[in-house]
């Protein structure tokens, strides 16, 4: 094993936090440690739960604030996938903070009221969701967002009912607590946060581990120089596996989320310039004002911590024939900014996907940005995901389908799909059957058989090779159905019209 | 969304004068669990939780990596050089007995020179960190001469390889009937297997003490289990083996027998090395080396007549065992019990297989083989109705068992006392508007070409009391210190299921003082010896009645010693709300009453004991009165099915259980939705996949799916039958719940079959196998399509 690279710093490697209030420094910690083991082995704060390690069960939900302006803002993560350098300069928030003294917090009292736990496990990581949805709303949220953000918690136990009904309850004002230490301290908090946030590496060494945190990409190009076996990691959603499911060492791990050109969401006259360390939930809503069809892929992706941690950089980056943002990217005609210490390129997305899991970034080149073209007059969205549960689960098949109408006629198409090869990529075939015809039958029709010449998918424990196949082609069908009667009487998706 | 029943508050000043007479916390009130503050705040303690003692080490396993063959030689000498590691144990390091099975022999702690699944433990090493002990125990290095393995049920059958003997219940020439009946249909069906998916993990830490025994931290359903295998293993006597279980982060049978491999790796290790040891899987190693609900094939005869009405049914049930018999023998026949649900049958042969394959040994889940034979007799009865053309719910209704015209009689002889589920049905039926329902389905399914709806109702009689006799008994512990504080034991364990807080119900409402002056404390081998796993669903029946037992004594010595103290008569003292009344003007409160006996030398620690009464077996015969007591219920579940996609939502959901005289209707409406959801992930997303080479590949819950907080019904109506107390003599005429109400969720698979069959006008039963996922939606949508299609060109052509 190679010695990890002479550190670029001379200063002490720390990282910096507020643990639940409290100013928190780590000098001497494998950055390989995962946030939950830092909290449960380290502190013997107990009450984040392992159910999985793998960012599936939520059942060691905490909130995380970071700085929004004079403000802090609390997004819930899973803490079983998130390393523990990845909290620097932010408000660490666990279940043991809720209760002050004798008080519960709503969000707790609301699930004592309301039977919200049998055996308990999973109940921390429910709390903390509820505590995160509590901030972001002023009143009880409809079903559908209550879903949302509790997606991501798995129960074994309730049937999740009693659950759904704390989440309304906590809204309830005779259960709001005279003293609320998140409104009382945050302009102490934000204060102590802003003296941690500089614009200097932040860097943490110890296990003979080493991670770094650029605040630029120039600085992050010359790290991935310096230290060219490096991985960068963004939310780690996908990365951290590797720690905790094949228990491997990661030697240098370089973070993208500090990176003042990663992190951004801009608009242009003709793109939408996305960060590629910026998380689903901070590009989401920019993405979904220019594309509202892609709502329902945004709220299906990955659950509520998941897209509060994981990146677009990062679903891009992995090459991962699933991941479900690639071929709406595809389908939209998308393409990346890549970067390296010597020079800045774009290149079209369908050219970054070279095989299973490889891709056409060079040495010391990292995805800057992803440039999502602004919808044409005419243009019209379609991304359909499928399943075997509706919510964080991984796709069988992900279709998007981009088509222009001129008189009925398909002027112009962009059709691409995941799950159904080694990389997610256009159906050229299937496009070529549609360009030039109506939305007809025979077309479609046609467009089906192309399909079944695009792609010959696999069996996996996810889906047969025969299913995937023909639940695409009639997704075509979905779509002759939808765009030919768009204000249908017909019904078409279970999960709108249940 | 549905209101629940009016929750007693805890004491308070603005309370009606009413309500002050009684005490805070007695049964058939809604009473939060006793640990539900602790859950929120985190504060709840589970075993990985615990401090450990100074020293502690961390074990892991090594699992083998084919599925059957002989181990040519293993090599430790690489994990034994791995940075942290303190020991290492095999099966040459076990002073005492090698095998755990817990029923009948067949479960080596490690595997003993052949592999008997892929992921069966090997060996186990103990290190300074949990992580070192995971990284060490990869890295030995095993030979294998692989053997070919039997993965499936139709392998195992071809080889007539089984883990016990085959058994039939008999009633009657059932083929005679068959052959002789106006109808007949016969089929196939494949119902899959479910993990427990309990959110904490197998998980235990032993302790070794000085006299060379071990204290013994664990989540487990059977502590006095885990006790006497730690003892056999290690070759010490039984009463040098504490066990202590405060609380599982769920169980649902997963921990019945399969967490106590754990527990004794850990205490041998500990055993070894003088240190305490823990021992915890990680998720992906939990869900392969442990066993789960059994995947069953089940295949039928049925002769009926013209209006659907069964004349006699041929069924055999084989159930997937995997590599032994652990408690598959009592789960197979909980199956074969069940094959009539709610159905009488005239005649019957009903048989059972335990096939052997080369997987992991499945075991106890939540109703134990009663929902793989509750849907398989569903299945018949939605194909019956298919072929006579009515609506399955009249079918159901006509077969039910009745009082009249010789129908009350189950096919192994016990006889059905009490007719719960005609009224029960009719009930649900009205309230759930099925009928209109129906009309309006049909309606909206004829005008969509895309979606189409299923509605279902099924009902569930589910047999209570563990079939084998002598775990039909339970003992409680119970004392009341001086401040009239009471610590109360008992034999079973909590898993989420409120067992604690029913049973302080029981003794607060006994001893007339609230609920929350008494303390539940963990369960305890040294407390409560020679106990019962809790499972069943018969912890509160059991349980309960032993501690109502202990709190009785208790208080027949407080009431004899304050009429003799006080010079009046026993009959005269009356315990209510917190309070003694001896005389008129003589009140005491329960404190002073504890500590004016304690000053008189009466004894205030009492133990209580119960053994379930009237049930028999003759398994030879396979006639007798297994069952206390039947518990019933039935589900309305709709749902709506994309037919280009196979996938579909619940849509709405009517619940009507009989609990009896609930001790808790927060609680029990708690236990039949959680039940119900888990019966829904188990026919529906819930899918386990094994590849070619035996390795279980759905091992997480990233590729396994359970239900997730979006799958729950938008519409979900849970009601419990009013005025139904239990006739026999439970708990203060409660009813057992804990394992019923998951069969409630064979509605949600009959309604798809619903939704489907809608394709060929209701004329065509859809085989679909379980779980339903999607993907075997579209199949069986494409196979009926392809029937119709075909229907339509022999028309044509005729």
């Amino acid at each position: 094993m190679p010695e990890p690279a002479q550190r670029l710093t001379q200063t002490e490697p720390m990282i910096e936090f507020l643990l639940n209030g409290e100013p928190l420094r780590i000098t001497d910690e494998d950055p390989n440690c995962t946030l939950l083991d830092f909290l449960r082995d380290r502190l013997h704060h107990t009450g984040s739960k392992e159910g999985c390690a793998s960012g599936d069960c939520g059942a060691c939900t905490a909130a995380l604030g970071e700085l929004d302006g004079e403000t802090i803002h609390y997004k819930s993560i899973n803490t079983c996938i998130t390393p523990l350098g990845n909290v620097h300069g932010k408000h660490l928030v666990t279940v043991e903070e809720l209760k002050q003294g004798q008080q519960l917090h709503p969000a707790q009292q609301a699930m004592v009221d309301c039977h919200g736990s049998q055996c308990g496990f999973c109940t921390p990581g429910f709390v903390m969701s509820l505590f995160v949805l509590g901030r972001d709303e002023i009143s009880a949220p409809d079903r559908h967002r209550i879903e949302e953000s509790l997606g991501g918690n798995l129960c074994r136990c309730t049937g999740y009912r009693p659950i759904i009904e704390a989440a309304v309850q906590m809204f309830d004002p005779a259960l709001q607590a005279e003293r609320d230490p998140f409104t009382e301290r945050e302009a102490e908090w934000v204060k102590v946060l802003q003296s941690m946030n500089r614009d200097q590496d932040v860097e943490l060494s110890g296990g003979g581990h080493h991670y770094v945190a650029p605040a630029t990409s120039a600085r992050l190009a010359q790290l991935l120089q310096h230290y060219p076996a490096a991985r960068l990691v963004a939310g780690g959603t996908d990365l951290a596996l590797e720690l905790t499911q094949q228990l491997c060492s990661i030697d240098t791990l370089i973070y993208t989320g500090r990176v003042r050109e990663m992190i951004g969401v801009s608009e242009t006259d003709t793109h939408l310039i996305i960060g590629a360390a910026a998380s689903y939930n901070q590009f989401g809503p920019a993405l979904t004002a220019l594309y509202p069809e892609c709502r329902e892929l945004l709220e299906r992706l990955g659950s509520r911590q998941i897209r509060n941690q994981g990146t677009l950089g990062g679903n891009i980056g992995n090459a991962s024939p699933i991941g479900d943002m690639p071929p709406l990217l595809l389908a939209l005609g998308a393409s990346l900014r890549l970067r390296g210490a010597e020079r800045v390129r774009e290149l079209p997305l369908e050219q970054f996907f070279l095989g299973y899991k490889r891709t056409a970034l060079q040495a010391g080149e990292f995805i800057e940005a992803i440039l999502v073209p602004r919808p044409a007059p005419g243009d019209s969205l379609r991304v359909y995901k499928i399943s075997k549960r509706f919510e964080d689960d991984i796709s069988s098949s992900c279709g998007a389908f981009l088509l222009s109408l001129d008189q009925q006629i398909v002027t112009r198409v962009r059709v691409a799909f995941g799950g159904m090869d080694a990389i997610p990529r256009r159906a050229l075939e299937c496009e070529q059957a549609l360009l030039g015809k109506p939305l007809d039958d025979v077309a479609i029709a046609a467009a089906m058989a192309a399909l079944a010449r695009d792609f010959t998918p696999i069996s996996d424990f996810r889906a047969s090779s025969d299913y995937r196949l023909q639940v695409s082609q009639n997704l075509l069908k979905r779509l002759q159905l939808e765009l030919n009667s768009p204000s249908a009487t017909l019904l078409s998706r279970v999960n709108q019209h249940a | 969304m549905r209101n629940l029943p009016e929750t007693s508050t805890p004491t308070g000043t603005d309370q009606q004068p009413i309500k002050r007479e009684q005490i805070s916390g007695g049964v058939q009130q809604s009473v939060r669990h006793e640990s539900a503050e602790r859950h929120v705040s985190g504060e709840a303690l589970f075993t990985d939780d615990r401090a450990v003692p100074a020293g502690t080490l961390f074990a892991y396993v090594g699992l083998a990596s084919i599925a059957r063959g002989k181990i040519l030689s293993m090599d430790l000498s690489r994990v034994l050089a791995a940075e942290g590691v303190v020991s290492v144990v095999t099966l040459e390091d076990i002073p005492g007995h090698r095998d755990i099975g817990p029923v009948f022999p067949g479960d080596p702690v490690f595997a003993d020179g052949e592999v008997l699944f892929h992921g069966q433990p090997l060996f186990a090493v103990a290190a300074t960190s949990q992580t070192l002990a995971r990284r060490a125990a990869r890295l030995a290095q095993v030979d294998y001469e692989p053997w070919p393995a039997d993965l499936t049920i139709e392998q195992g059958l071809a080889a007539q390889s089984f883990v016990r003997p085959s058994h039939t219940q008999r009633r009657g020439d059932a083929a005679a009937a068959i052959a002789g009946a106006p109808r007949r249909l016969s089929d196939r069906m494949h119902i899959g297997g479910q993990e427990q998916m309990y959110l904490e993990g197998q998980v235990s830490l032993a302790c070794p003490d000085e006299e060379g025994g071990i204290t013994l931290y664990t989540s487990n359903q059977n502590p006095t289990e885990v006790q006497k295998l730690i003892a056999e293993v290690l070759a010490i006597p039984i009463s040098m083996v504490t066990v202590d279980m405060r609380r599982m982060g769920g169980g649902f049978g997963g921990k019945e027998t399969n967490a106590n491999q754990w527990a004794v790796i850990a205490s041998l290790l500990a055993r070894k090395t003088g240190r305490a040891v823990k021992v915890r899987l990680a998720r992906a190693d939990d869900m392969t080396a442990t066993g789960k609900r059994h995947h069953f094939v089940s295949d039928y005869d049925v002769g009926f007549d013209d209006q659907g009405l069964i004349q006699g049914l041929d069924m055999s049930l084989s159930a997937g065992c995997g590599y032994s018999p652990d408690l598959s023998d009592a789960i197979v026949d909980r199956a074969m019990f069940h094959a009539d649900n709610a159905y009488f049958l005239p005649t019957a042969t009903i048989t059972g297989h335990r096939v052997k394959t080369d997987t992991v040994s499945n075991t106890a889940f939540r109703g134990f083989g009663g929902p793989q034979g509750m849907v398989a007799i569903e299945c018949v009865m939605d194909d019956i109705a298919r072929a006579v053309g009515r609506d399955p719910l009249d079918v159901r209704k006509d077969n039910l068992y009745g009082p009249e015209g010789g129908r009350d009689t189950t096919h192994y002889g016990q006889t059905i006392e009490r007719h719960i589920l005609p009224g029960l049905i009719e009930q649900l039926e009205q309230t759930s508007d099925y009928r209109q329902r129906r009309q309006d389905i049909a309606a909206f399914n004829r005008s969509q070409p895309i979606l189409r709806k299923g509605l279902a109702l099924t009902p569930v009689k589910f047999g209570i009391s563990f079939t084998a006799q002598h775990l039909n008994q339970a003992g409680a512990l119970l004392h009341v210190y001086t401040d009239g504080s009471i610590q109360l034991n008992h034999g079973g364990t909590e898993m989420g299921q409120g067992l604690f807080t029913k049973v302080a119900q029981i003794v607060a409402t006994v001893l007339q003082v609230d609920m929350a002056r008494i303390l539940p404390t963990a369960t305890r081998t040294d407390k409560v010896p020679n106990t019962s796993p809790t499972a069943a669903s018969s912890g509160t029946d059991l349980n309960g009645m032993a501690a109502r037992n202990a709190a009785e004594t208790i208080k027949q010595r407080l009431t004899d010693f304050a009429a003799e103290h006080f010079q009046t008569t026993s009959e005269r003292v009356r315990f209510h709300n917190n309070r003694v009344y001896i005389a008129e003007d003589q009140v005491l409160s329960f404190g002073e009453l504890a500590q004016l006996a304690y000053l008189h030398r009466i004894s205030l620690s009492a133990t209580g004991y119960y053994r379930t009464p009237k049930i028999y077996y003759d398994r030879e015969q396979a006639q007798g009165h297994p069952f206390f007591y039947y518990a019933n219920g039935a589900a309305v579940s709709e749902v709506l099915v994309d037919t280009l996609t196979g996938e579909y939502r619940v849509t709405r959901v009517d619940i009507l259980q009989d609990v009896g005289q609930s001790l808790n209707p927060a609680l029990d409406i708690g236990q039949i939705e959680g039940a119900y959801i888990q019966g829904m992930g188990w026919l529906t997303t819930e899918e386990l996949v094994w590849g070619g080479d035996g390795r279980l590949q759905t091992n997480s819950p990233a590729s396994y799916k359970i239900p997730a907080i979006g799958d729950t019904p938008a519409e979900f109506n849970v009601a419990l039958l009013a005025d139904s107390p239990n006739v026999e003599a439970t708990i203060f005429h409660s009813k057992a719940v804990g394992e019923p109400p998951l069969m409630l969720s064979i509605s949600v698979w009959s309604a798809l079959r619903d939704a489907i069959a809608s394709l060929a006008d209701y004329q065509l039963s859809p085989r679909l196998d379980t779980p339903a996922t999607p993907e075997r939606v579209l199949n069986a949508i494409n196979s009926i399509k392809a029937i119709t299609t075909l229907q339509q060109q022999n028309r044509g052509a005729s």
